[in-house]
C-alpha cells in the first residue's frame, strides 16, 4: 500500500537502526507524545532494536486516557437516560468510570453506539428527533475540528437534540508541563504528526529554545519513528535543541489554517483537568458562550458529579514519561485489559496496553 | 461492573472467575478471553465429559469402528446479506468447515431458524436458496429442521442453527494438542476478508473496490490436503477472533510456542487499508473461508502445493512454525526485524480515535 509499506520497510528501518547507532555516543532519553506512536514503538519491537544508551519514554498523546474519570461518570449518567442516544468514539466506551464504563451501560439497555465522526453523530439527530443525541467529544487538536465541524453545523440546522460532552485537550501545554516538572528526565520529543497535521509546529519553537530540547514532528510507521529518533539523537549529540519536522508528508509549518479558524469560532481555550496528572492551566477546548445550548455540560443536570480517582493507579506518572507501565504494581495483577484501574490499560494508544498485549512483561528475546 | 456475591439459592455453584460479571456482555461472544473464560468455567466446568473435554470444533466419537465428528454452531449477522455471502451460505459452510478442521467427511445437516416476524418472505427465500447452493457445492444434504418464529422486536431478522454429522476416515488424526516442535504453520489465503467486507457494509464504510467475505466450504480443500499427506496435525478455521486467537489457543492446549513472521502473512490490499482506516489488527478479524494447517515440516511442501492447486487455496502460504522455547506464547517477528508478543483479545476490537 502506498505511503504505507515504504515506511514500514525492513531496508531502511536496519539503515536507520544502523546509523542510531552510530550516532549515539551518550545516554538520552526521549518521549514520544502520541500514543499512536508508543503502539508502533512497542508493536513493531523498535525499542529492543535501538541502542540500549537511548530510553524511550511514552508521553500523555492518548486523548482516551487523559479524559478525567469524572467525566466518564458524566457520560455514563448521560448515557443511561432513556431518553438519549449516546455516540462516542469505540476506545471511550471500555474507558473505566468510578462504577462502570459505557460498554456496560449498553449491556443495561443504554442506548450507546460507535461512531466513527461526530458528523454521523449529528445525522442521527437529524433521523431522531424524538431523542437526544450526545457525543463524547474527547481528544487532542486532531479531532478537535471535525467536533467543532459538529457543533458549527448544528447551530446552522437549528438542531435542538445535539450536544457534545467536551474534553478537548492541548498538547503544548502538557509539554510545559512535563518539561517544568522537577522530575522531568525528557531530553527530546517526537512531537504528535496528526497532532501538527491540523495545528502545525510554530507553537513548538518557543518551546524547544525556552527549554532548549530538541522537538521533532514525527509520523506514526516504524520508518517514520525510526528517522524522528536519528533526528531528534543527532541533535542532542551535537547541542542543538530546535524543531524539525520528519512528517513532510503530512505536516506544514502553518498547519492547516481552515481547520484552526474553524476551532477558534467555536472553541475557547480553558483549564483542563487531565486523568492521573491534574489540572494544566489553559491546557484545553470548552465551547464558546455561543454555542452553550450544545454543551451537554449545560443540558444535562451533570454538575454535581465529582469523582476521585483511584490511589493505586499510576497512569499520570506513566503518561509524563516519570514512570514506565510495569514499574506499576498493579500492572498485569489488579489492573488488566479485562479489569483495568486506568485508562492507559485499556486505550488502543495507551501505554500500558501496549506493554501488556505485546508482552513486555513476559517476553524478553 | 464487579460482583463477587454468587446466587447459590437454586445449588448452582459457579466457579468464580466468570461471576464477575454481573449481566452477560457482548464479548462473552466474541471468542476472545471472556469467551473462552464462559465457556472453560461454565460450560465446560458443568457438562463435562470426555468427547467435550479437548474443546474442539466438534466431538468425536466412533460407532462400531467407524470415527464421527459431530458439530453446532448458530449464526447471528448483521447485515443477512452482504457481499460474498448472506447468513444461509455461513450456516452451511460454517458447519462444514467445523467438521472438516476435525478432519471429517460431513455428510448431513441439520438446520433451526429463528425467525423474527415481519421478515419480508422473499428473503427468506433468497436464505433457503443460497443454503441449498451451499450444501450442493460442499456435498452435503440438509435432512432435518426446525423452525420458530418470535415477536416482532425479539429477534432480529433471522437466526440460523446448524448441527452437522461427518466421519472421519481411517488413518486421520486432527487435533489442537497434536501440533508438534518444527511444525509448518499454514494459512490457506488472505486473512480478515470476512470481517472487513461485513464490518465495511454495517458502518456503510465505502472503498474502491467492494471488500468480500471468503465465505466458503473447506472440506474440498482439506480433501486434496489429506490425499497430498496425512502428516497433519492440526486443522482450525480462524473464525471470530481470528488467526491471532486460534493460534494462542493451540499454543496454550498443546504447550508449545509459536513463531509467525509478520512479513509472510498474507493480506490484501483493500483489506489491509480498510484496517488501517479502522485502527484493526487483522490477525484479530474474522475468516469464514480460511483455515491453519500445522503440518509436519517433512510434508509441507507437498501439503502446500496440493492446497495451492485448489481454488480455496491458491494464495496458501506458510505463515511461521512450532519452536521449542516461549511454550504457550505467539510470538511475532515484526518486519522490520523486532519480536513481540501477539496475544489473544479480551474483548472486541473497537475503532480507535484518530
Amino acid at each position: 500500500m502506498k505511503y504505507i509499506d515504504e515506511y514500514r520497510d525492513a531496508t531502511s528501518a536496519e539503515k536507520l537502526i544502523n546509523q542510531i547507532r552510530s550516532v549515539v555516543t551518550h545516554p538520552w532519553t526521549i518521549m514520544e507524545i502520541c500514543g499512536g506512536q508508543t503502539h508502533t514503538i512497542v508493536k513493531s519491537g523498535i525499542d529492543d532494536l535501538l541502542p540500549s544508551d537511548l530510553t524511550l519514554v511514552h508521553g500523555p498523546g492518548c486523548p482516551v486516557c487523559v479524559t478525567p474519570l469524572e467525566l466518564i461518570d458524566k457520560a455514563v449518567a448521560i448515557a443511561s437516560r432513556p431518553d438519549i442516544i449516546f455516540t462516542s468514539f469505540g476506545d471511550m466506551l471500555r474507558v473505566p468510570g468510578s462504577e462502570k464504563d459505557l460498554l456496560t451501560v449498553k449491556a443495561a439497555g443504554g442506548d450507546v453506539r460507535i461512531v466513527y465522526s461526530p458528523l454521523d453523530a449529528l445525522k442521527l439527530a437529524q433521523k431522531n428527533p424524538e431523542k437526544k443525541i450526545v457525543f463524547f467529544a474527547v481528544g487532542f487538536e486532531t479531532t478537535a475540528p471535525a467536533n467543532a465541524m459538529s457543533v458549527w453545523q448544528a447551530k446552522q440546522l437549528g438542531l435542538k437534540n445535539f450536544s457534545i460532552l467536551c474534553s478537548h485537550v492541548l498538547v503544548p501545554p502538557a509539554m510545559e508541563a512535563i518539561l517544568s516538572s522537577p522530575l522531568n528526565h525528557v531530553q527530546g520529543f517526537l512531537a504528535a504528526g496528526h497532532v501538527c497535521t491540523v495545528m502545525g509546529y510554530e507553537e513548538y519553537i518557543t518551546l524547544a529554545s525556552k527549554y532548549h530540547i530538541p522537538i521533532v514532528v514525527t509520523g506514526f510507521e516504524p520508518v517514520d519513528i525510526l528517522q524522528g529518533i536519528l533526528m531528534t539523537v543527532k541533535q542532542l549529540e551535537e547541542g542543538h535543541a530546535e524543531v524539525e519536522n520528519q512528517y513532510t508528508r503530512a505536516v506544514r509549518r502553518e498547519g492547516n489554517r481552515s481547520a484552526q479558524e474553524l476551532m477558534r469560532k467555536v472553541f475557547e481555550t480553558t483549564d483542563r483537568s487531565w486523568r492521573g496528572i491534574g489540572i494544566i492551566p489553559k491546557s484545553g477546548y470548552r465551547l464558546r458562550d455561543e454555542f452553550a445550548e450544545f454543551d451537554a455540560e449545560n443540558v444535562f443536570d451533570i454538575a454535581a458529579i465529582h469523582t476521585q480517582e483511584s490511589p493505586l493507579c499510576i497512569a499520570g506518572q506513566v503518561m509524563q514519561g516519570f514512570k514506565k507501565p510495569h514499574d506499576c504494581s498493579a500492572f498485569g495483577i489488579q489492573c488488566t485489559p479485562e479489569h483495568p484501574l486506568g485508562a492507559p490499560m485499556v486505550s488502543s494508544e495507551g501505554a500500558c496496553a501496549a506493554y501488556f498485549h505485546y508482552g513486555k512483561m513476559n517476553y524478553r528475546k | 461492573m464487579i460482583d463477587k456475591k454468587i446466587d447459590l439459592s437454586n445449588g448452582f455453584a459457579c466457579p468464580l472467575p466468570i461471576m464477575e460479571y454481573k449481566n452477560v456482555l457482548l464479548a462473552h461472544g466474541g471468542g476472545g478471553k471472556l469467551s473462552h473464560q464462559l465457556i472453560k468455567n461454565m460450560f465446560a466446568s458443568q457438562f463435562k465429559n470426555e468427547l467435550l473435554e479437548p474443546l474442539h470444533d466438534g466431538a468425536i466419537f466412533s460407532i462400531n469402528g467407524t470415527r464421527f465428528a459431530f458439530s453446532t454452531d448458530s449464526y447471528v449477522i448483521n447485515p443477512i446479506f452482504f457481499p460474498g455471502g448472506d447468513i444461509g451460505t455461513l450456516a452451511v459452510n460454517g458447519t462444514v468447515n467445523d467438521l472438516s478442521m476435525c478432519g471429517a467427511r460431513p455428510l448431513y445437516l441439520s438446520s433451526a431458524f429463528i425467525i423474527e416476524e415481519g421478515l419480508p418472505m422473499e428473503d427468506l427465500w433468497r436464505v433457503v436458496l443460497s443454503m441449498e447452493a451451499a450444501t450442493k457445492a460442499a456435498g452435503i444434504q440438509l435432512v432435518t429442521g426446525d423452525t420458530k418464529v418470535v415477536d416482532r422486536g425479539k429477534g432480529d431478522k433471522i437466526f440460523i442453527n446448524t448441527s452437522g454429522i461427518g466421519i472421519i476416515p481411517d488413518g486421520i488424526e486432527i487435533s489442537p494438542q497434536r501440533a508438534k516442535l518444527g511444525d509448518k504453520i499454514i494459512v490457506s489465503g488472505t486473512i480478515a476478508d470476512h470481517g472487513i467486507a461485513i464490518m465495511s457494509v454495517r458502518e456503510g464504510l465505502e472503498f474502491e473496490t467492494q471488500i468480500e467475505s471468503d465465505c466458503a466450504p473447506l472440506n474440498g480443500l482439506v480433501g486434496a490436503m489429506f490425499a497430498a499427506s496425512q502428516e497433519i496435525h492440526v486443522l482450525r478455521d480462524p473464525t471470530r477472533g481470528g488467526v491471532a486467537t486460534v493460534l494462542n489457543e493451540i499454543a496454550e492446549s498443546a504447550n508449545i510456542g509459536i513463531t509467525i513472521l509478520e512479513d509472510l502473512i498474507p493480506v490484501s490490499e483493500e483489506v489491509m487499508g480498510a484496517c488501517e482506516i479502522l485502527g484493526f489488527d487483522p490477525l484479530y478479524v474474522a475468516n469464514e473461508g480460511k483455515l491453519l494447517a500445522f503440518v509436519a515440516p517433512t510434508a509441507a511442501d507437498k501439503v502446500l502445493a496440493a492446497m495451492r492447486a485448489h481454488p480455496f487455496g491458491k494464495n496458501a502460504v506458510t505463515i511461521g512454525e512450532v519452536v521449542a522455547d516461549h511454550t504457550g506464547t505467539v510470538i511475532m517477528k515484526t518486519r522490520i526485524g523486532g519480536s513481540r508478543v501477539v496475544d489473544m483479545l479480551s474483548g472486541e476490537q473497537l475503532p480507535r480515535i484518530c
